[in-house]
């Protein structure tokens, strides 16, 4: 994400052009999740130290490089805004809904897509049951390697996107680590949202709500301090951990290695 | 339709598959019979491209073929079922059958289509699953319908089953047999790993059998007994015959009981005023159902377990707390897995967990561990563990391996008494004959040793005595030599039989 966002800006500063800058960016997150891929994937590394090693990696690096992205002085391509016309003169809603920028549009159409297409196509099919029983994959004669590659991948292209969005949405440059951590957060809303798309996305925006929350309670003063709406993401998953939204299901092979020799 | 020649297959340690030759023929079921460790699952594995093969060739209708994964297999017709269901459990019924399957408009998963076929099958194999639930939703038996399901819907020619009937109940496994006899009728082929006898007489219509990775010979059904077949199947005629042994006619009381009363783990009474004495130079069976207080006997003997009233006396001295002495007491538990082993340790820091501490291994809080290995490849020597050195891991070695480490552990150090609690329980007829040779003995040393099974002809085979538990009382005692298989039988249903 970190380094989605950081290509995100280098190339809409140098190009100037806002689709190049953000396929860049979906890129650039490809080509780090392959290396993670590789490690954790084909070298059978424990996943989480490697994922460790990833993140560090993607710090350091954007980190060594922002000098040179510091020296560019002029503004950067956004995201543009999809303008509804009349629509967005409506009180309250109308500057709610018909004046977002298409980055929000995506989030919202890529969430059910990606549902369809884990739930309704035998790609998104063999994708699921490889997190769940990969020698069950591998005995209905489908390659586990290929599918672990291919959904790490798409991880690391979403997270790219991602990267994109957060640099490119309003700020337009970027800062030493401006994703402040967010990727771990996915994965506790992954808990919250009981590992079901929908409720993923709906637990997502909730987190995105109280984020929203805090900032504007250290802009307008609350009652309350803007720490605890800081707060809200990981009380809420405390209480999913703790068994409050149900029986939550982890895929049975979250984080396992798959070795093709062990019988 | 299909033929095997010279198969080999090498371990880094064993020759898993040595030269073996094996057939089917369209239309058969072709049963492949062996103790555990005799190499029928590598053989199979093997054919269905899960391992590859060191040495030999592989033919499917006359046509040479290299099977490098199972998909080369499932193309050439080849399903198996194996011992471990291959399903998502956390996916429906039908998507477990949908994975990796062709659809008919890809790549869009055909739901309605595949449903329909699902029920069809289900009708016409009369192997009832619901589509629409979850796997880990399925009891065990529609796990291995589904599995089957999985198999037809693929057309199949050649299906393998490991194993299927260790997870079946007697009437599932009768419905199964129907469906089998239903597909060979069909043209279909099947071949049914097991080392269940009166199965392979019931549903095979030619045997092969394996024995330590070799084969020993195929034969039609006509022309096999259960004694030829067992005899082929261990290396020597197996009976669960009486022991001969030794008179010793000198016995002293080794381990006194008085008025033993103890709770379970839940706090129910699960032994009520038990008074027994073991005595030296004697096998003393407990028979029994699982679960009438013999694991707490068991556990308050070696002082693992504190009774609630009583006292238990080994050698004069009370047991008030758990016994560590190794030439006092040896106990052999009913869980190698979990309470006998640590699986996960090698050989030889297995054999001297009970003894580290004591020299010559330990040397000021030091333990010396060149002596902790010689001492481990002289047990591994003198009780004929297979292993293929002391420093491998105990879960690498063989359930009937396992228990020989558990039991030159605790019976090295010559301990007055033995506690074995099923010992033989999970094992192959070849290891239940070692181990009860091992228990004889430690009989014929002069140890009290208590015999604890709930196989019925076990008892019978190794007591000198027998004690018969219910509901945590003891309903009985009667010689060895001269005990009534009824009698015991009626004990063990709770009724008391006046001698």
């Amino acid at each position: 994400m970190l380094v989605g966002a950081f290509t995100g800006v280098a190339i809409a500063l140098i190009t100037k052009n806002f689709a190049l800058a953000v396929i860049g960016a979906i890129v650039a997150g490809g080509l780090l999740s392959l290396i993670f891929a590789y490690l954790a994937v084909s070298r059978r590394g424990d996943q989480m130290v490697t994922g460790f090693g990833v993140n560090l990696l993607a710090t350091g690096l954007t980190l060594v490089l922002l000098p040179y992205l510091n020296a560019i002085r002029t503004r950067t391509v956004l995201f543009p805004v999809i303008d509804a016309g009349f629509l967005k003169d409506i009180p309250l809603l109308g500057p709610m809904i018909f004046d977002q920028s298409i980055g929000v549009w995506m989030a919202l159409i890529l969430t059910p897509m990606s549902m369809w297409v884990l739930y309704k196509t035998t790609w998104g099919l063999s994708l699921r049951a490889v997190g769940e029983n990969s020698k069950a994959v591998a005995t209905a004669g489908l390659s586990v390697i290929k599918l672990r590659y291919i959904g790490v991948l798409l991880g690391g292209l979403f997270a790219g996107l991602g990267g994109a969005f957060l640099a490119l949405n309003n700020i337009g440059f970027f800062v030493a680590n401006m994703t402040q951590s967010r990727g771990f957060i996915v994965l506790a809303a992954l808990v919250v949202g009981k590992w079901n798309p929908l409720y993923f996305g709906i637990a997502c925006i909730l987190f995105g709500a109280a984020d929203a929350l805090q900032l504007r309670a250290q802009a307008f003063g609350s009652v309350l301090p803007y720490q605890v709406y800081l707060m809200l993401p990981y009380l809420l998953t405390i209480a999913a951990l703790a068994g409050l939204v149900g029986r939550t299901q982890a895929p049975k092979e979250y984080a396992k290695p798959y070795d093709p020799t062990q019988a | 339709m299909l033929q095997m020649k010279g198969i080999t297959k090498n371990y880094p340690s064993v020759i898993a598959n040595d030269k073996i030759s094996f057939d089917v023929k369209i239309g058969e079921i072709h049963a492949l019979l062996g103790e555990n460790g005799a190499g029928k699952s590598t053989l199979m594995n093997v054919l269905y491209g899960l391992q590859n093969l060191d040495n030999g060739e592989i033919f499917i209708n006359g046509q040479q073929i290299h099977i490098s994964s199972p998909k080369v297999a499932a193309d050439a017709g080849i399903g198996m079922v194996h011992q471990h269901f291959m399903l998502v459990e956390n996916m429906t019924a039908l998507e477990n059958v949908m994975l990796g399957l062709h659809q008919a408009k890809p790549p869009l998963l055909d739901i309605k289509g595949t449903r329909e076929k699902f029920n069809s099958i289900v009708e016409k194999y009369g192997l009832v699953v619901d589509p629409d639930l979850p796997v880990w939703q399925l009891s065990v038996g529609e796990q291995q319908w589904l599995e089957i399901i999985k198999l037809l819907f693929r057309d199949v020619k050649l299906l393998i089953l490991d194993e299927p009937t260790a997870v079946l109940t007697p009437a599932e496994a009768h419905q199964l047999f129907t469906t089998l006899r239903f597909l060979i009728s069909e043209g279909r082929s099947i071949v049914f790993i097991t080392h269940k006898l009166d199965e392979v007489q019931e549903i095979a219509d030619r045997i092969t059998v394996l024995r330590d990775g070799k084969l020993v010979g195929t034969l039609n059904k006509e022309e096999a007994s259960s004694f030829q077949l067992s005899t082929m199947m261990v290396g020597r005629s197996v009976t669960l015959e009486r022991r001969p042994r030794p008179i010793i006619t000198e016995k002293s009381p080794v381990v006194v009981i008085e008025d033993l009363q103890c709770k379970n783990e839940r706090g129910l009474t699960a032994l009520k005023s038990i008074n027994l004495t073991m005595y030296s130079g004697e096998i003393l069976g407990v028979a029994g159902v699982d679960g009438n207080g013999q694991r707490e006997l068991a556990e308050c003997i070696t002082g693992l377990h504190l009774p609630t009233h009583g006292k238990i006396n080994i050698l004069g001295k009370l047991v008030s707390k758990v016994v560590d002495d190794s030439s006092l007491l040896g106990f052999i538990p009913e869980d190698r897995h979990r309470t006998g082993l640590i699986l996960d340790f090698t050989v030889y820091e297995n054999l001297v967990m009970r003894t580290y501490k004591d020299p010559p291994f330990d040397w000021h809080g030091k333990t010396n561990w060149g002596k902790v290995k010689t001492f481990a490849k002289e047990l591994i020597k003198r009780y004929d563990i297979r292993t293929p050195t002391e420093i491998v891991l105990v879960n690498t070695l063989s359930g009937g391996n396992q228990q020989k480490v558990v039991v030159a552990r605790e019976t090295n150090g010559q301990p007055s008494v033995v506690i074995a609690s099923q010992p033989t329980r999970g094992l192959d007829l070849g290891a239940i004959e070692t181990l009860h040779e091992l228990l004889i003995k430690e009989r014929n040393r002069g140890a009290a040793v208590m015999f604890i099974s709930t196989e019925l002809s076990e008892v019978m085979a190794l007591s000198d005595r027998i004690i018969v538990m219910f509901n945590g009382e003891i309903m009985g005692e009667m010689d060895g030599e001269n005990a009534n298989v009824l009698h015991v039988g009626e004990m063990m249903m709770g009724h008391r039989i006046e001698n």
